[in-house]
């Protein structure tokens, strides 16, 4: 197996609020190889977004990471000073947004946008960048991408607009992409559009990708791995197929239960009661025990283990989902 | 059809008309030609619920079927067309009738945070409505209360908490629990679970499918998310730029789209079995309803358009009973331009 592009190992990333400490994320571990796309599932709260901003150092105090490791082809990140990680950041390691709003300024032109992305890193003439950024534009499917470049953010749709970060964030061909919700906000044949552009980008370039998304239907789509998040741990992770077609942890079950579509139309949804909890009162025991099925006494004890099996398969569960019942 | 229709609208258009501001009739003045901008939202809809029904609006950002379902619920007025609320043209009916129509068709709205006052407790929230209305009287309001948070799975005991007290899902149930306490025959649901988590999303569907079933309610579902719909509707209606464009029964439309629209959606829609696909793709953006493209509004994006459908608007088509689509393929072929 090739060196992995990025290895996350036992990060912990801990807000230290005046309500007390709120574990975000609390123990996770993964990696991703180059040109792999790993979907990073969960709902609000879970944890997934804290996981992309650690790896960007994008976190902010109260935040802090308190323990454990991010090596991007490597180097470890964690404990970089900011100077250090500005020249990381939009190099090799760049990042995409749910609302491109938040990433473009409203009151620059795109081409000033991009040239200063392109300047950020690299010693270059104002044409030579100019051209990189027409490229850029170009390569995420822009028409006439010359002509756009001198046009403001409100002037684009929403679609376009999340083009347009895309393309920053693939100027300096980074190795690895943090793409944060980035097609939630956008209508199905424009998600669809983008998501072609992504996976052929990817496939073209060998960018590793960490899809964050509450949707396990475009995870499904796009991704070759899968981690699923709940209460700041990921409780399972595998090779999409794995986990989609046999999920061992119950959340995993319930989850792909609870997509409406694929099960009969017009039946109840499997459904799993109660709502996420909340982070800093989580139950001593496994943090999904107040809301599973298939809690034991001994759940409460203590967080599970971690179980491990083959391709990279990992659980947090000590009473699995059954094969009989996961179908 | 055997169960007894409730709703009916015809031909119902509503158009937006944004005025010349200040400055524009100032540049007018000086020989500028500003002139006022309408926007067609909806455009010559024909549409009917039968009691107990679930008739799905489906479609992409402006196409007009949050303003489409407005005019249903009775917000707002449409420009062209009528309503008809179990048989009675809206317009023409007196002042008590018009009431069972205005309670009868009650609406949800996407974002609970924006359509529930925040200085308001949940329990005032719910009870409002009925007591002006004379559904329950004063004494009789906080027992009423109880009984509609239990029919929505919430505990009683939070009547005395303010909307941000609660969580999304607990949220999106007050709503609901708002709009049964005027003991509604169709609740329009406006994306109601389109910001809720995947497992809470779950919940509040099964929600809506008990209350179905407890309440014999009728639903007019809009959503632009192809798998709820599949799920929970009957009928589906696919809207484009303010037109309808396909409708049709649920399982017939995910069986055999007949309009090219409607099978480019269907493809694009994420799912859980389809692994590692390549995405197929739609061309380009959806236009801007100030500005439709002449024709049929979908020729631009359409893989199979022809000289025709730049020029003439297709008509409805009945392909099979109950089963109507608007697209010269179905109608003559798209080559000869009339």
């Amino acid at each position: 197996m090739a060196e992995p592009v990025l290895a996350v190992d036992n990060l912990a990333t801990h807000f230290f609020t005046r309500d007390g400490v709120v574990k975000s994320v609390d123990g996770v571990s993964f990696t991703v190889a180059p040109g792999e796309v790993l979907g990073l599932v969960g709902e609000s709260g879970s944890g997934k977004s804290v996981t992309g901003f650690s790896i960007m150092g994008l976190i902010d105090p109260p935040g802090r990471i308190v323990s454990g490791s991010i090596r991007l082809k490597g180097e470890e990140l964690v404990g970089r000073t900011e100077a250090e990680m500005r020249a990381v950041r939009g190099r090799s390691l760049a990042m995409i947004f749910q609302d491109p709003m938040m990433t473009l300024n409203p009151v620059l032109r795109i081409d000033t946008q991009m040239m200063e992305a392109v300047h950020a890193h690299e010693k270059v003439s104002e044409k030579a960048a100019r051209d990189r950024a027409v490229q850029a534009l170009a390569q995420v499917g822009i028409p006439s991408p010359e002509e756009r470049l001198s046009a403001y953010p409100h002037q684009f749709s929403g679609g376009m607009r999340q083009r347009v970060a895309i393309a920053i964030a693939l100027i300096h061909r980074p190795a690895l992409i943090i793409a944060d919700e980035p097609t939630t906000a956008l209508d199905v044949t424009i998600q669809s559009q983008i998501l072609a552009e992504v996976q052929k980008l990817c496939a073209e370039s060998g960018t590793a990708l960490v899809w964050i998304t509450h949707d396990l239907a475009v995870v499904a789509g796009l991704a070759d791995r899968v981690a699923v998040m709940y209460a700041g741990r990921i409780v399972e992770q595998g090779l999409v197929d794995d986990v989609l077609d046999r999920p061992l942890h119950p959340y995993t079950h319930g989850l792909i239960g609870s997509v409406p579509g694929d099960s009969m139309p017009g039946k109840r949804l499997m459904q799993i009661p109660g709502s996420t909890p909340s982070l800093g009162r989580l139950p001593p025991g496994c943090a999904f025990e107040p809301r599973c099925s298939r809690a034991v006494e001994t759940c409460r004890a203590g967080a599970p283990p971690l179980a491990q099996g083959s391709h990279g398969r990992a659980y947090r569960c000590i009473n699995p989902v059954p094969a009989e019942e996961a179908a | 059809m055997a169960a007894q229709e409730l709703l009916r609208i015809e031909g119902i258009s509503k158009r937006f008309v944004k005025p010349v501001d200040l400055a524009g009739r100032i540049a007018n003045m000086m020989g500028a030609s500003n002139r006022e901008a309408v926007v067609h939202a909806v455009d010559g809809v024909d549409l009917s619920v039968a009691e107990g029904e679930v008739v799905a609006l489906v479609g992409e950002s402006g196409c007009g079927k949050s303003t489409l379902g407005r005019v249903i619920a009775g917000i707002h007025e449409p420009t062209e067309g009528r309503v008809f609320w179990r048989g009675q043209d809206i317009a023409m009916m007196d002042s008590a009738h018009r009431q069972a129509f205005t309670l009868g068709a009650q609406m949800i709205f996407q974002d609970p945070m924006s359509s529930l006052n925040p200085r308001i407790r949940a329990g005032e929230i719910v009870g409002e409505a009925p007591r002006v209305h004379g559904l329950v009287d004063a004494a009789g309001q906080a027992e009423y209360v109880a009984t509609l948070f239990r029919q929505v799975g919430l505990d009683p005991d939070y009547r005395r908490r303010f909307p941000h007290q609660f969580s999304g899902g607990q949220r999106a149930r007050i709503g609901i629990a708002r709009a049964l306490a005027v003991k509604p025959k169709l609740l329009v649901c406006d994306e109601s679970v389109a910001a809720l988590d995947v497992s809470i999303q779950a919940q509040v569907l099964n929600l809506f499918m008990d209350l179905r079933e407890a309440l014999g309610l009728a639903y007019v579902f809009i959503s632009h998310d192809l798998g709820v719909v599949r799920h929970i509707s009957d009928r589906i209606f696919i809207m484009y730029l303010g037109r309808v464009i396909e409708s049709g029964r649920t399982d017939e439309i995910f069986r055999e789209p007949a309009h090219p629209y409607t099978r480019a959606l269907l493809d694009n829609v994420p799912r859980l079995d389809a692994r590692k696909r390549s995405f197929s793709t739609v061309k380009g953006e959806i236009p801007s309803p100030l500005n439709p493209p002449p024709g049929c509004h979908f020729h631009p994006r359409c893989p199979l358009a022809g000289p025709r459908c730049a020029v003439e608007a297709p008509r409805r088509t009945v392909l099979s009973e109950g089963r109507i689509v608007a697209c010269h393929l179905a109608d003559g072929g798209v080559a000869a331009a009339a």
